[in-house]
């Protein structure tokens, strides 16, 4: 496996790539807390903080559908909100009969409903954005300027350097497993299900075994290039003046879609 | 990737910012602590480890075992992390999976990220670690083992509990709803969780026993941890009959402290002719509000540690 094999960012040049990244990570946040500050049934709100999404589209080079397609990642997540349609006191809107419950949809919870399926979706656009256009050394780097603490950002650069590397151990374990789990034509493989769990974890105890014996490696391959305990970037980020420009642009606009979701 | 989470990352949008902040309030404050206890406990040498410990719970998070009709079962590993390396680098570990999951796959949202590694960092790591350490010193490894299967079930059930009253408060769904079918679905996966974390540490018991004896990570906090632990257990168990069977009574209880209507209702429908156009005093309201939550837990975080420093 190679090591962005987990990467989620894709190669372009463009505007929104080359900002910087602690302007990318500042907006994307004020963005989404202003989506949950926003109002049930705001449309006219919604349809600008889209607007904008669209316009960070444009000048990031990636095309709407590669945004549109993974933002339906967080929808599964709706079904814990579906009984707001009925709960909510209101104006019936449609009824009808499941198994044996009688449901009324109310206008009151269509419209939270919807609202909060938007504001999810308004939000995680721009979340995938901010990975799509910002290498995540990048990512990490700007969350150290922010002043996430060192120790957070510099276990996350490692869990990202060695996630490949454990995964493709995974995958070993999993193959060797599954290569021992032969089975005749309609019969099923291996015991019960209490079995199958054992073997699962005895997979994450030597899974654990090689990561463990694995660090001490790496410290000690670290340690002989001279790792004092501390992290440098080759390319340190510095703020130019369309990097302020954006940031204040970004904020006008979103304090704009605030006052229209207020009128 | 085959790997499949568990239904407990929030995305952003569905918590309100009330109780987004409260939790980012708790969790910095936690995190501060580790941070510091990490600091002070471990060397550089405990960097690359965490780091690669890390990776290996975003890994171990991919194997799965069938159980029946498709569903397959896996580990969440807070527990886990926290007995094999000890309650703050446990946390501190289970934050960058958290982070890492958000960041790069949008698996929970950036905002609620701090609902998130509350719900599926800290409390369970505490939980899993806490009953664990009760019984750590036991030379006995059945009973360690069997002790740490009911952590394992335990800390899920309480990042099932704890995220579905998140929703509750956030106006997402009703608590008779919510808390029975989380905690219905959780108890199921918890019990993955518990024979996969049970039966690593049987295979690490068997192969490197040093690793979780005396003097190893896992034996680095202190006793006091055992009543941290058996308490939000105790909460946990006995609060979830009560909220399943009463929820009148919970949303009564949230009503009188004021808390529900904080959490709710968006800050424009509080002063409904509100003529200026301005984010305003309302959402400002909204937000002091947290901050005083937070100060509030804060100062009780205090003094509990306090008294435990006293008595130690």
């Amino acid at each position: 496996m190679h090591f962005d094999a987990f990467d989620r960012y894709h190669e372009k040049e463009s505007f929104i790539h080359h900002l910087d990244p602690r302007v990318k990570v500042v907006v994307t946040i004020v963005f989404i807390v202003s989506n949950a500050l926003l109002p049930d049934g705001a449309w006219m709100a919604f349809a600008f903080a889209w607007l904008f999404l669209l316009l960070a589209n444009v000048f990031s080079k990636l095309g709407l559908t590669y945004t549109t397609k993974r933002s339906l990642i967080a929808l599964p997540f709706a079904f814990i909100a579906i009984t707001i349609l009925f709960s909510m006191p209101g104006e019936p809107v449609a009824s009808f009969k499941l198994l044996m419950w009688n449901l009324t949809i109310t206008d009151t919870g269509l419209l939270r409903f919807v609202s909060i399926l938007i504001r999810s979706w308004l939000s995680v656009q721009l979340a995938i954005l901010l990975v799509a256009t910002t290498r995540f050394p990048d990512l990490i780097h700007a969350f150290e300027h922010l002043r996430v603490p060192a120790i957070l950002t510099t276990i996350i650069a490692f869990l990202y350097r060695y996630l490949f590397v454990l995964t493709d151990e995974v995958l070993r374990l999993m193959r060797a497993r599954e290569s021992r789990s032969a089975a005749s034509a309609g019969n099923r493989s291996g015991g019960g299900v209490l079995w199958r769990a054992k073997v699962a974890g005895n997979m994450a105890g030597q899974l654990f075994l090689r990561s463990y014996e694995r660090s001490d490696r790496i410290y000690n391959a670290m340690l002989s290039r001279g790792y004092t305990g501390h992290l440098y970037t080759l390319n340190p980020h510095e703020m130019q003046s369309r990097d302020y420009f954006v940031t204040a642009f970004a904020i006008a606009v979103i304090f704009i879609v605030q006052i229209i979701g207020r009128l | 990737m085959h790997y499949s989470p568990v239904p407990m990352h929030i995305p952003d949008g569905f918590l309100t910012i009330f109780v987004s902040v409260i939790c980012w309030g708790i969790t910095i404050f936690t995190l501060g602590l580790s941070i510091s206890k990490t600091n002070k406990a471990l060397g550089e040498k405990q960097i690359p480890l965490m780091g690669v410990m890390a990776a290996f719970i975003f890994a171990a998070q991919m194997i799965n075992f069938p159980v029946a009709g498709g569903t397959s079962g896996h580990l969440l590993g807070g527990a886990m992390a926290a007995i094999v390396l000890g309650p703050w680098a446990g946390m501190l570990v289970m934050t960058a999976v958290i982070a890492v999951q958000a960041l790069l796959f949008q698996d929970g949202g950036l905002v609620v990220m701090g609902a998130n590694i509350l719900n599926m960092g800290l409390l369970t790591s505490a939980v899993g670690y806490g009953l664990y350490r009760s019984v750590s010193g036991q030379s006995n490894n059945k009973v360690k083992l069997a002790v740490a299967g009911v952590a394992a079930w335990l800390s899920v059930m309480t990042g099932a509990l704890i995220t579905s009253l998140e929703l509750w408060l956030s106006g997402i769904s009703d608590l008779q709803v919510v808390v029975p079918a989380m905690l219905w679905v959780h108890a199921v996966i918890g019990l993955g969780e518990a024979l996969i974390t049970v039966s690593a540490l049987g295979f690490i018991f068997r192969t490197r026993p040093d690793l979780l004896g005396e003097g190893s990570e896992s034996a680095m906090g202190s006793r006091n941890w055992a009543y941290v632990g058996g308490l939000i257990a105790l909460i946990v168990v006995l609060f979830s009959p009560f909220a399943s069977s009463n929820p009148d009574g919970l949303e009564r209880v949230a009503g009188d402290l004021g808390f529900l209507n904080a959490g709710q209702s968006a800050p424009y429908s509080i002063i409904p002719d509100y003529t200026l156009p301005f984010l305003g005093e309302t959402a400002l309201s909204t937000i002091a509000a947290g901050v005083i939550g937070v100060l509030v837990v804060g100062v009780i975080a205090i003094l509990i540690g306090r008294g435990m420093k006293a008595k130690a």
